[in-house]
């Protein structure tokens, strides 16, 4: 078993993707023929943008200056004592401009298609915070912006749709298929199929086809770079784990991927275990799911015995997707990252606690991961380090929560 | 490779006419109307049968044949059952060319080399999978010649004269000419744009060019069959097939029986 382990494992887990896109037999470019050029154009702009200190600087600029970074790095003290084992930190990033970590995609994704003279922006949204995201990004660069969002999302996640239109998006409701965030992505590349020559398309999670994956965790990955530096002035070490939720997986390959070789750190993801994972209404592709095509890359995806892609479910909108990131798909079967998963009850309750306890409402999907702390903290010993990746805020869910409660507003 | 295929653009050549392709996905609106249309599509004109492989996310289609295709997998359309299909209509009808289109994932979930030999087994002469640029070619193209089928491979709009040789390296049968930047059944092109686009591909290889995407009517037809072999048309039929009900059929077939009619009178 060690010796098979040791032969699989790569000496670093830090270069992928090769130059096919791919994470040993994950990701890939799996479009159809009219959007291949334009995945190579991106592919070259990006690799040229990646070694342009001008880039960075530009990035670094709106980094400090308009998002807020770098976000604490809090130590969750109340939290901590009530689980009575591991010290639980927050990476504060639903601090950021727009409330999520989805902001650091789009400030790149944005500066990249100002480089390449793309005069249209349109995005797909879940939750509604990348929409937000790329709507602010749109309207401070002057560039008209589509979201694509399921309707079924449209009506669990209504503050955030209005936010979009305030922002100067347009919000163009998906009534096909399952209505949710996989059928707004068949959507926006729909759009881009029929635009593309003006168009940039800024996908919002770690996923897509080559070179989407590797460049939203590159301009993710400032979470996991800033929290290296924040955990070595706070402890003096290196953290003991590491847990994020998992959906497509941007926010987690942001925090993961900068400890990715560091072997004392243990990695985890959470997934939406929905209603149960036995209930098989739940969007964990990793736990339940087998490896398959979809969206342009090749990951674990729930899918049937005739590889027809089943619908997801998850309280939480922005997990809300049958696919995952190919990078979390190769980190799983080379075993360098675990993944877990939590359902809408106990990310309901973690919710919940960490309002009272943190005066923190989290958005529903770190919900996930803090519920995943609430498990493992108290089995843990007092200097063991957990940082959670607090990657969104909750005020977006006051309304489907308090639907969930039974609370009428 | 396949020789159906080969030998009916031999035969349109001699006939000196381009030929009709038609689309339509396996089980819509049901099973055995499908196979009903399927078994009649020849003799209503149809010269190429591309049989569709319904796909929950058909990401390449416009809004009929995703339709179709959910219309297909509500009546329990699989790969499997697409196979049957196949093997079905080759039982009667050993010329015309059966091409199957659609997305990887369903394949990958069945084994490729097992889906490859079943198809060939079932009569099935060629494969167009939107999913699989050149890119990906040792995923399934390369196995499909290996295994005897063509693979089929899309141009657009965007592919340019430098990325070209690339995609018609290992394509053979047809090369299909995806006339608009955009999904199918959505808008329709411009005649000379389509001219000289077929003008193009002759540049770079000797393979016949079919052209599809927004060719609706006899007229549309007529026209693509000036400048291209083949013309394709699928949304327009599709969109016959969702009343469902016995008169599918028939309506689907006369339809094909007038694209026929403007393709083949059309003089090149």
């Amino acid at each position: 078993m060690a010796t098979s382990a040791a032969l699989r494992a790569p000496n670093t887990f830090r270069a992928g993707p090769d130059e096919r896109g791919r994470f040993g037999i994950f990701g890939g470019r799996f479009v159809a023929e009219t959007l291949m050029p334009l995945i190579l154009d991106l592919e070259r702009a990006y690799e040229a943008a990646k070694t342009d200190p001008a880039f960075h600087a530009e990035m670094n600029h709106w980094r400090t200056h308009y998002v807020g970074r770098p976000s604490p790095l809090y130590f969750a003290r109340r939290i901590t004592e009530h689980l009575g084992g591991a010290k639980v930190y927050f990476k504060r990033d639903e601090l950021n401009h727009t409330g999520s970590h989805k902001i650091n995609n789009c400030l790149g994704q944005i500066l990249l298609a100002k480089r390449m003279g793309k005069t249209r922006i349109i995005a797909e949204t879940g939750a509604g915070q990348h929409g937000v995201a790329a709507a602010t990004v749109s309207a401070q660069f002057g560039l008209p912006c589509t979201v694509y969002m399921g309707s079924k999302d449209i009506d669990r996640q209504a503050p955030n749709v209005f936010r979009m239109k305030l922002l100067g998006a347009e919000v163009r409701p998906v009534e096909s298929g399952s209505r949710s965030l996989k059928d707004a992505l068949n959507e926006a590349l729909r759009d881009w199929v029929t635009n593309v020559a003006d168009t940039f398309y800024i996908i919002g999670t770690a996923a897509g086809p080559h070179p989407y994956p590797a460049m939203v965790r590159d301009f993710q990955c400032i979470i996991g770079e800033e929290v290296r530096t924040q955990i070595a002035e706070a402890e003096g070490r290196l953290p003991d784990s590491l847990v994020a939720c998992i959906g497509g997986g941007s926010n987690a390959i942001g925090l993961f991927h900068p400890f990715l070789d560091d072997p004392s750190v243990r990695i985890i993801g959470v997934e939406a275990a929905g209603r149960g994972i036995e209930t098989g209404e739940h969007a964990a592709s990793l736990t339940a799911g087998r490896p398959g095509v979809l969206h342009g890359n090749r990951t674990y995806l729930l899918q049937d015995d005739d590889g027809q892609i089943k619908e997801a479910h998850s309280i939480s909108a922005g997990l809300d997707y049958p696919g995952i990131g190919p990078e979390h798909a190769w980190l799983k079967d080379t075993g360098r990252a675990e993944y877990v998963a939590a359902t809408d009850a106990e990310a309901l309750e973690a919710f919940k606690l960490c309002a009272r306890l943190e005066g923190i409402l989290p958005a529903l999907e770190p919900a996930h991961a803090l519920a995943h702390v609430i498990k493992i903290a108290p089995t843990l010993p007092k200097d063991h380090i957990i940082v959670m990746n607090l990657c969104g805020r909750g005020d977006k869910d006051v309304f489907s929560i308090a639907q969930h409660l039974g609370a009428d507003l | 490779m396949s020789s159906r295929i080969a030998a009916c653009f031999a035969a349109l050549r001699k006939e000196g006419r381009a030929g009709l392709i038609t689309f339509l996905t396996a089980g819509d609106p049901d099973r055995a109307t499908s196979l009903a249309i399927l078994q009649g599509l020849a003799r209503a004109g149809a010269d190429v049968i591309e049989l569709g492989m319904p796909f929950t996310d058909p990401m390449a289609d416009g809004p009929a044949i995703q339709a179709g295709n959910l219309r297909a997998l509500a009546g329990g359309m699989t790969l499997k059952g697409v196979l049957d299909l196949a093997r079905a209509f080759r039982a009667g009808d050993d010329a015309t060319p059966l091409v199957l289109m659609g997305y990887y994932n369903p394949i990958y979930s069945y084994g490729n080399a097992r889906f490859l030999a079943d198809a060939r087994a079932a009569g099935v002469d060629g494969l167009i999978i939107v999913d699989l640029p050149p890119e990906e070619d040792d995923e399934l193209c390369l196995p499909a010649h290996a295994a005897g089928l063509d693979f089929i491979r899309l141009a657009t709009p965007t592919t340019d004269d430098r990325r070209l040789p690339k995609v018609l390296t290992n394509t053979s049968g047809f090369i299909y000419y995806v006339s608009i930047t955009g999904i199918t059944g959505t808008r329709t092109p411009r005649a000379q744009a389509v001219t000289q686009a077929v003008a193009r591909l002759k540049r770079h290889t000797t393979l016949p060019v079919a052209v599809g995407f927004g060719i609706r009517t006899p007229a549309d037809a007529a026209e693509t069959a000036r400048a291209a072999d083949a013309a394709v048309v699928g949304s327009a039929l599709v969109e016959r097939c969702a009343p469902g009900g016995p008169g599918v059929v028939k309506d689907v077939l006369g339809a094909v029986a007038a694209l026929a009619e403007g393709v083949r009178g059309a003089r090149r």
